[in-house]
């Protein structure tokens, strides 16, 4: 029964913490804006979202058993894979080396924004649901 | 958890942008310093960027690496009633290029307002989350 409730959340979840690291790299590049020689980076969502939702990412961290009762732990996998981390093809390259096209970043900075909203907002319709699936009849 | 990170990455930014604001702003205010406490003309400084990766994938914030003295020659002004001229009356004046340092202010006043946005976007979107599932 919970594990179906768990299933009906988890494809938006994994969504949800993609959208997190992706809002990450865009912001370390706009954060090297004007380092010399920092390539921008950039992530190919909808494959990284593929292999999330297909679980083919690194195994999180293992938790040490040292007696038989303690429960098999697995943390959490690490949403992001440096496979799916890319690099940017610069439309007008820089003398200094640097590739942060800061237009580029920022619209795709208010793009995903956006869709970490939708993303938000359509776990919350759903637990909604969820919730009043589960009231009694009035 | 991952989320702070960016609180990281953003005001480690906002802090390098403004060590350059600093640097540009004591260019400015020494353009016309021509003797400093070592009794040479001042010199004008640079800041170094470094990006700074935080994990192992390579994203990560920015630093300040070092602050540099601009080496090309000092301006040579002949005004032989100055003190401090020389035999043929020349005064060595400071090396610093006024256009060039407020182009790096705006670029520095430019970058700074993009992360803080950043920031901004990123604390509301953190809020958004922890009222999941209320209401």
């Amino acid at each position: 029964m919970l594990d179906q409730l768990e299933a009906s959340l988890a494809f938006h979840q994994q969504a949800l913490a993609l959208r997190q690291e992706r809002q990450k790299v865009l912001a370390s590049n706009i954060a090297n804006a004007d380092t010399p020689g920092y390539k921008a980076r950039d992530m190919d969502f909808s494959r990284a979202l593929e292999d999330a939702t297909r679980g083919a990412m690194q195994p999180g961290l293992k938790l040490a058993r040292t007696s038989s009762h303690h429960l098999a732990g697995e943390g959490a996998p690490s949403a992001l894979d440096s496979r799916h981390l890319l690099y940017r093809e610069p439309d007008q390259p820089s003398l200094d080396g640097n590739t942060v096209d800061m237009d580029r970043e920022r619209s795709a900075f208010a793009d995903n924004s956006v869709r970490y909203q939708a993303a938000l907002t359509i776990i919350n319709s759903r637990i909604q649901g969820l919730k009043q699936a589960m009231q009694p009849e009035r | 958890m991952s989320m702070f990170s960016i609180f990281d990455i953003s005001s480690s930014a906002m802090s390098a942008q403004s060590q350059r604001m600093n640097v540009t702003a004591s260019n400015m205010a020494n353009a016309d310093s021509v003797s400093g406490p070592d009794g040479e003309a001042y010199r004008a400084r640079q800041v170094m960027f470094e990006a700074r990766a935080s994990s192992r994938s390579g994203i990560g914030g920015v630093a300040v690496s070092e602050v540099v003295e601009d080496p090309s020659p000092l301006r040579l002004e002949y005004r032989p009633e100055h003190p401090l001229a020389d035999e043929q009356g020349y005064v060595q004046m400071p090396n610093v290029d006024p256009v060039a340092e407020m182009v790096n202010m705006i670029s520095a006043s430019r970058s700074y307002q993009a992360n803080v946005e950043v920031m901004n976007t990123s604390k509301q979107l953190m809020l958004k989350t922890l009222t999941l599932g209320e209401g």
